[in-house]
C-alpha cells in the first residue's frame, strides 16, 4: 500500500504527534516512510502541518505536491491545502470547525468527521479530536492498519500518559466506524 | 530496483537532526559548541539534554565566532569536537576553518543550510556549494564535504565525518538542508566501528615527560609556509584520489542521468522512479562527497549517456564542478531551484522534454 | 695557610626559570615582552605546572609566546584567545590554560570572547600586555592608545570625538560576576616587577583553586612604535599611562561562588 496525506489544523490540536503515530506505524508495518514538519518562525498560534509518505518503495520526495490524503482540522488550513489535494483523493475534514459549504471540490472524496464533538461527547476530551480524526483517515484508506495504529500508541504517548492509552482507541474506533469499519 | 526496508525491530523513527547528534555521540563526540540559528536548533538542544551525562560539555557560545574557535581548543586537546549552525552562522565561522586548516585541526561542521544570501530565509537550499567546497574562508584550503539525503545518512555521514577528519587532520563539513534536517524517517543505529580512530600524537595535553608541542598556522621563517601549502595540497590530493564517494541510482542502460546532491537527489529518485515507468531510461549519479568531487565518475558517465542533468537548489553551482570534469559540455543540461525544493513533477517534465529532444 | 685555589660558587642565588627557554629575545630594546615572560615563566615553576599547562598565544608580538615559554602552545586567530582557551579548558579540566594577548587583540577584535569568557567565568588566566599600541602592523591606533597620542592610524594625536577614548580593561573586566581576580600592573621599576609578580601568583592560585576567570594587564612599553629611547617609555609608563591606567587590583574573589 501506497499513500500520502498532509495533516494540517491549529498548533496544538495534536496533528504532529498524529501524523507521527502514522508514521511509526507504517514503519512497524516495514514500509518505507517519511514524516515531515512545517517548521517556521512563528511559535504561537501559527498552523501546523505534517506531510507522511507512505510506500513500499524507497521515498524520494518527503514532500507532496499533489497529497492523496487530506486532513484538515480547521478552516484555515482547507483554504490552504484543498487545491493541493489530487483528484480522487480523500479529503477528511473536522466537520465540528470546518464548513462543508468550505469543501469548493467535488471530483475527491469527502469524508465528514464531527471530531471534536465526538472526542467531547463521547470519549471525554476534545483532546482527543485528531485521534478520531486519524481513525476514520486509517479506515477509510487503509494505508495501514488499525490494529496496528493501536500496538503503536505506547510508542508516542509517554510513560506519564499511559493511562489514557484506552481512551486514544477508542477515539481511533469512533473515528474508525465513521469510515464504515468497525473494529 | 528499491531497497527494501530493514528489518522493523531494529528501526527508530528519527529526525535528520536528531540523526546527526546520535552518530556523533556513537563515534565518541563529547564536545559540543554552538549558537542558535533555525533550522537545526534541534541539534544543540539535543546536546544540551545529553552530553552532561555522558561527562561532555556543551556551551552555548556568545557567537560563532567564538564558537569555532572554542572548537580549535578542544581539537587541538585531541578531543573529537562538534557544531552545527546555518548559512549565517557558518560565513562566521570562515576564519576559524581557515585556522583550523592550516594548523591541521580535526572537527566535524553541520550546516544545515538555509536560503541566502544575506539572512534569506528559512527554505532548503543548497546555495552554500560554493562556501563549503571551495573554502569559504582565507589562504587556499579544503573542507572534506558531505552530503546526506537521508535520515540513515544523517547518522552514518556524521560518524565518518569524525573518521575522515582525524585521518587527515582536517575539518569536515556535512552539508544538509532543512528538509534532511527536519524530516523523520526509520533509521538504523548501526554500530560505529572504533577501529577507525586516529591517534592523536600531536595533540596538546601537556609537555610532561616530553619536548613541548605547537600548534599553530603562522610560518614566517625562510620558505616554511610554501612548504606548508605543498604538504596541505599532497594532503588534498590524496583525499581526492582516496574518498570520492558517489551512489549510482538506476543508471543500468540509462540514456539521461541526473547529477543532484543531497535533498535535490531525493526527490530526483522519485522522479526517477516516474520516467522508468513511462520507459524513459532515466538514472542519477549522487555524489556523496562534494570534496572530494567524484570527477572521474561524471567523466565516465558523461561517455556513455545522451544528457547529464544537473539538478540544484540554487541557480547553479555544482554545475560548475561537472562541467570541469568532462570536456562534453552539450551533454550538459541544469535544473536549478534557489531556496526551493524543485517537485519530481517538476523533474519528471524535464527528463521528458530532454528524452524527447534526444529521441 | 689555604693554596690558591679556583674561585668556586657552592650556590646558585639566581637562575632562569625552568618554563622560560634558553633562547636570545628577538623583541625590539626596551621592550617589556622579555620582562613579563619571565614573571609567567617563574610563576608557572613556583606551582610546578610546567608539564600541564597550555598556553594560548594571540596574534601580534605576543604570537611569539612559544618561542619563549617552555610549555605547550596552541595559537588562535587574532583575539579568539579567550575562545580558544575555552575549548582547551573545557576539554582538559585538569590542565593550567593561560592566554597571552596584547591590547587590539585583547580590547578591539576580541572585546566579544574576552567578555564572555570572564562572564562565564571561565576558570583559565589571562595575560593582557598594554602597550597602546599595535606592535607587530607598524604602530596603529590601539583601543588603549591615549587621547593625543600619535600613531600611524592618528597622525594628529587620537581624538575623543573621532577615535573614541582609551578603554580600561582591567577595570571592565573587574564589573563582570565570572570575573575572580582583576589587577593592573607595571614592570618599569624592580618594586613593579616585584608587585607584579604577586598579582600573576594571585591570578594562577584563582585558577588553581577553581575560582573562575583570572586577569592580569600590564602596563608595557613600545619604544620602537612610540618613536621613543627605552628610558623615556619607561618614564611614559610611569607617568601619563600610569595616570589614566591606574595601577591596582579592581577585583579578588575571596571564595569560588560555584564551589
Amino acid at each position: 500500500m501506497t499513500g500520502d496525506i498532509i495533516m494540517a489544523g491549529f498548533g496544538g490540536q495534536g496533528i504532529l504527534m498524529v501524523g507521527n503515530l502514522l508514521a511509526i506505524t507504517a514503519m512497524e508495518e516495514g514500509k518505507h516512510v517519511t514524516w515531515f514538519p512545517a517548521y517556521g518562525v512563528e511559535m504561537r498560534g501559527g498552523t501546523a502541518n505534517c506531510t507522511v509518505v507512505v510506500s513500499d518503495e524507497e521515498i524520494g520526495s518527503p514532500v507532496v505536491g499533489r497529497p492523496k490524503g487530506l486532513l484538515i482540522m480547521n478552516g484555515p488550513s482547507m483554504e490552504k491545502f484543498l487545491p493541493m489535494l489530487t483528484p480522487g483523493g480523500d479529503l477528511i475534514i473536522n466537520s465540528s470547525l470546518v464548513e462543508e459549504r468550505q469543501v469548493t471540490r467535488n471530483d475527491i472524496r469527502l469524508l465528514s468527521v464531527p471530531a471534536d464533538d465526538i472526542a467531547r461527547d463521547r470519549i471525554g476530551s476534545r483532546q482527543m479530536a485528531s485521534m478520531v480524526a486519524l481513525g476514520a483517515y486509517v479506515a477509510r484508506s487503509g494505508i495501514v492498519s488499525l490494529s496496528t495504529v493501536f500496538d503503536c500508541l505506547p510508542k508516542v504517548i509517554s510513560k506519564k500518559y499511559e493511562k489514557f492509552i484506552p481512551l486514544n482507541v477508542n477515539a481511533l474506533k469512533e473515528g474508525a466506524a465513521l469510515a464504515g469499519f468497525h473494529a | 530496483m528499491s531497497a527494501p526496508a530493514a528489518s522493523p525491530a531494529k528501526r527508530i523513527l528519527t529526525k535528520g537532526n536528531e540523526a546527526i547528534c546520535l552518530g556523533a555521540v556513537a563515534a565518541g563526540c563529547r564536545h559540543y559548541y554552538g549558537y542558535p540559528i533555525t533550522p537545526q536548533n534541534d541539534i544543540p538542544e539535543y546536546m544540551a539534554a545529553h552530553l552532561p551525562a555522558l561527562g561532555g560539555t556543551f556551551l552555548q557560545a556568545e557567537s560563532e565566532v567564538a564558537t569555532i574557535n572554542m572548537m580549535l581548543g578542544t581539537s587541538a586537546s585531541g578531543k573529537r569536537v562538534m557544531t552545527s549552525s546555518s548559512g549565517p552562522g557558518i560565513s562566521l565561522m570562515q576564519e576559524g576553518l581557515s585556522y583550523m586548516a592550516g594548523s591541521e585541526l580535526p572537527a566535524v561542521i553541520v550546516n544545515i543550510s538555509r536560503s541566502g544570501p544575506g539572512l534569506g530565509g528559512i527554505a532548503p537550499s543548497q546555495g552554500d556549494y560554493f562556501q563549503a567546497v571551495k573554502g569559504g574562508g582565507h589562504g587556499g584550503y579544503r573542507l572534506i564535504v558531505l552530503a546526506p539525503h537521508s535520515v540513515q545518512e544523517m547518522y552514518t555521514l556524521t560518524m565518518l565525518a569524525f573518521d575522515l577528519a582525524d585521518k587527515y587532520r582536517t575539518p569536515a563539513l556535512i552539508l544538509g538542508d532543512a528538509i534532511v534536517g527536519q524530516m523523520k524517517e526509520p533509521f538504523v543505529a548501526s554500530p560505529y566501528d572504533p577501529a577507525s580512530t586516529a591517534e592523536k600524537p600531536w595533540a596538546l595535553t601537556g609537555c610532561a615527560g616530553r619536548e613541548r608541542r605547537n600548534v599553530k598556522s603562522l610560518h614566517l621563517k625562510d620558505n616554511a609556509i610554501e612548504v606548508h601549502n605543498w604538504k596541505l595540497h599532497e594532503k588534498y590530493e590524496r583525499i581526492r584520489k582516496e574518498e570520492a564517494r558517489a551512489e549510482s541510482y538506476m543508471l543500468d542502460g540509462a540514456t539521461i542521468a541526473i547529477v543532484a546532491f543531497g535533498t535535490a537527489a531525493r526527490v530526483s529518485k522519485t522522479a526517477i522512479q516516474w520516467a522508468r515507468k513511462e520507459g524513459i531510461a532515466a538514472g542519477m549519479l549522487r555524489p556523496i562527497t562534494l570534496f572530494p568531487f567524484p570527477g572521474r565518475e561524471v567523466f565516465e558517465l558523461a561517455r556513455t549517456v545522451d544528457v547529464l542533468l544537473v539538478i540544484e537548489m540554487n541557480t547553479g553551482q555544482m554545475v560548475e564542478d561537472v562541467r570541469q570534469c568532462t570536456p562534453l559540455h552539450d551533454r550538459i543540461a541544469f535544473l536549478g531551484k534557489p531556496c526551493a525544493m524543485p517537485t519530481p513533477e517538476e523533474i519528471l517534465e524535464r527528463i521528458r522534454l530532454l528524452a524527447g529532444r534526444k529521441g | 695557610m689555604s693554596a690558591p685555589g679556583k674561585v668556586g660558587f657552592s650556590k646558585a642565588v639566581y637562575t632562569r626559570p625552568r618554563s622560560l627557554v634558553d633562547v636570545k629575545s628577538h623583541f625590539c630594546p626596551g621592550c617589556h615582552h622579555g620582562t613579563i615572560h619571565k614573571i609567567v615563566a617563574e610563576c608557572i615553576d613556583r606551582y610546578g605546572l610546567r608539564e600541564k599547562t597550555i598556553g594560548v598565544a594571540c596574534v601580534g608580538c605576543s604570537v611569539f609566546l612559544y618561542d619563549y615559554i617552555d610549555v605547550d602552545v596552541v595559537e588562535s586567530p587574532h583575539g579568539r584567545a579567550p575562545a580558544v582557551a575555552t575549548g582547551v579548558k573545557r576539554a582538559q579540566p585538569d590542565k593550567f590554560v593561560f592566554t597571552y594577548q596584547g591590547d587590539g587583540d585583547l580590547a578591539a577584535i576580541g572585546t566579544s570572547e574576552i567578555i564572555h569568557a570572564a562572564n562565564r567565568g571561565e576558570n583559565l588566566s589571562v595575560i593582557f600586555v598594554n602597550n597602546t599600541t599595535y606592535g607587530m602592523t607598524g604602530g596603529q591606533m590601539a583601543p588603549t592608545t591615549m587621547l593625543g597620542q600619535k600613531t600611524s592610524t592618528t597622525p594628529y594625536g587620537r581624538d575623543f570625538r573621532g577615535d573614541g577614548y582609551p578603554i580600561r580593561m582591567a577595570e571592565l573586566l573587574a564589573g563582570l560576576e565570572g570575573t575572580a581576580y582583576s589587577a593592573r600592573v607595571a614592570v618599569s621599576t624592580p618594586a613593579q616587577i616585584r608587585k607584579a609578580k604577586e598579582s600573576v601568583r594571585k591570578a594562577f592560585e584563582m585558577q588553581i583553586g577553581g575560582m573562575g576567570f583570572s586577569i592580569v594587564e600590564f602596563l608595557s612599553t613600545c619604544p620602537t612604535n612610540w618613536g621613543m629611547k627605552p628610558l623615556d617609555a619607561q618614564k611614559r609608563v610611569l607617568g601619563e599611562m600610569s595616570e589614566y591606567f591606574p595601577p591596582g587590583v579592581f577585583k579578588e574573589r575571596k571564595q569560588a561562588d560555584f564551589a
